[in-house]
């Protein structure tokens, strides 16, 4: 049920975490397609900002194949390809939005006039020429966003990018979302927020370390006959695993 | 390496020193500071005031630049900058030279003023030239740099980056015939004092500062560039793109 016929941007094959002894991840397979957003979710804990940090290369991995775009994940040429954004903002607090963004587009080669279109894209425009200390949580959230966006990257990976933001907002990103996946871009995006979930295209729902189910959430629903997706993510957590 | 990289990081770390504005004064008031304040307290000693005054105009530059760079290094390393700049295409050695280069204008101006007091208006006395000295003082700002890039790699928390200056800087200027002139020291001490870089970066500084240009100076000045470039390499070493 591929929505494109590309191969998948992002194939996990078997793969296994471990940090600091524990096994954070215990093998878990996955493809995450282009042109939909794939939303990540799962209680804190799960796995989910591990599986990310996998995607994007800056995890050290014990075992499984992880290809994103046909490269090895964290293969030199992806840095360019591949947009990140952390769970706690990573812009330079003493510095402006504008004075952070445009170090980013010079370190990722991208001219000065896309400063303005991104911070757009977040709805940062007021905030520009502020430093970024003295924003509130979600815009220096969004401020982080914006540098990710740089660059334009094919595949864009955001741990949970709408934590503490207004209802309003958070529904102009989920636009936003949308309209990069709508230009073929793939998206995973993690949240633990349930009705953000209804917003993906695909799910993938993760705990303790696995993949308990995906699909699109219409069909989680179907298949677990429940009416929202926290039923049908407790109904599979309680052991009837399903899907794929 | 990128010189668009290099100069980009060298400009954004001096935007963020710049709006320090409180820092930045205590980097250019707190060296002539100390050094007026030596020469009062040397009041009735002025011999000894001519032995160690001169040097230590060039070594305050090594002991503030290890300090500021520990912190700033571990800021990055802590508020995830470091790894966001480690997911884009950046070199190690850009980062590292953009931070050398950046902090060795700062020592420059540093040392500048420190040298413009102490020897223009408290007429300290140094019978070498005093452009040699100046010269001398950024090369140990950028080795008080190198090993703090290096040391902070070592601290997981501001309390223990600044703990280092006490437990690295302080024995090394203990040792370097600063206060007692190492051929007076136990040979033991002595011997130990001869793998210290401080000894050698001190050493150049005394030698500058009466005018004594021999041979010796210039393995000093051999060693301190030798310092320089195995604490980068070290120090690019810590800088991993990939963590546990």
């Amino acid at each position: 049920m591929a929505p494109d016929s590309k191969p998948p941007a992002i194939e996990v094959r078997d793969l296994r975490v471990r940090r600091g002894g524990n096994l954070v991840l215990g093998g878990i397979s996955l493809d995450v397609p282009r042109g939909v957003v794939t939303g990540l979710l799962g209680p804190s804990g799960s796995g989910k900002t591990t599986l990310m940090r996998s995607v994007v290369g800056v995890q050290i991995v014990e075992a499984g194949a992880l290809t994103v775009l046909g490269e090895p994940a964290g293969a030199p040429a992806l840095r360019r390809r591949v947009g990140y954004v952390t769970q706690a903002p990573s812009v330079y607090a003493d510095l402006t939005v504008r004075e952070n963004l445009s170090y980013f587009a010079r370190v990722a080669d991208v001219p000065q006039r896309r400063i303005g279109e991104v911070v757009a894209n977040v709805g940062l425009g007021p905030q520009e020429g502020q430093v970024v200390g003295t924003l509130s949580g979600g815009e220096r959230g969004r401020a982080s966003l914006a540098a990710a966006l740089l660059a334009d990257p094919e595949v864009l990976v955001l741990d949970e990018p709408t934590v503490g933001l207004d209802p309003v907002l958070r529904r102009e990103l989920w636009g936003t979302f949308h309209s990069l996946a709508d230009a073929g871009k793939a998206l995973l995006v993690s949240t633990h927020v349930m009705d953000e979930a209804e917003r993906c295209d695909e799910l993938v729902l993760m705990r303790a370390g696995e993949i308990v189910a995906s699909g699109a959430p219409d069909r989680l629903r179907a298949e677990t006959g429940t009416g929202d997706i926290e039923s049908a993510f407790l109904a599979l957590a309680e052991g009837e695993g399903t899907s794929r | 390496m990128s010189a668009r990289i290099t100069l980009a990081t060298a400009l954004r770390v001096g935007s963020q020193l710049i709006r320090d504005r409180r820092t930045l004064a205590l980097v250019v008031v707190v060296p002539p500071g100390l050094i007026a304040l030596l020469d009062y307290i040397f009041d009735q000693q002025p011999q000894a005031f001519e032995r160690v005054g001169p040097p230590l105009v060039g070594m305050f530059p090594l002991i503030m630049m290890f300090l500021i760079t520990s912190i700033a290094m571990l800021r990055e390393r802590t508020t995830g900058t470091l790894e966001r700049l480690m997911s884009m295409p950046l070199s190690k050695l850009d980062l590292l030279a953009g931070y050398g280069l950046a902090f060795a204008l700062v020592a420059a101006v540093q040392a500048t003023i420190t040298a413009g007091v102490a020897f223009g208006l408290l007429d300290m006395p140094a019978e070498g030239p005093i452009w040699a000295l100046v010269a001398l003082a950024v090369a140990n700002a950028v080795l008080g740099m190198a090993l703090g890039l290096f040391l902070s790699a070592f601290a997981t928390s501001e309390f223990q980056a600044v703990q280092f200056m006490p437990a690295f800087i302080l024995p090394q200027l203990l040792l370097a015939g600063l206060f007692v002139p190492r051929d007076q020291m136990p040979d033991v001490l002595e011997t130990i004092s001869d793998f210290l870089p401080f000894t050698y970066a001190y050493d150049a500084l005394a030698k500058v500062a009466v005018d004594d240009f021999d041979g010796r100076l210039w393995l000093d000045v051999g060693v301190v560039c030798g310092c320089i470039v195995l604490a980068l390499v070290l120090g690019a070493m810590t800088l991993r793109r990939r963590t546990a």
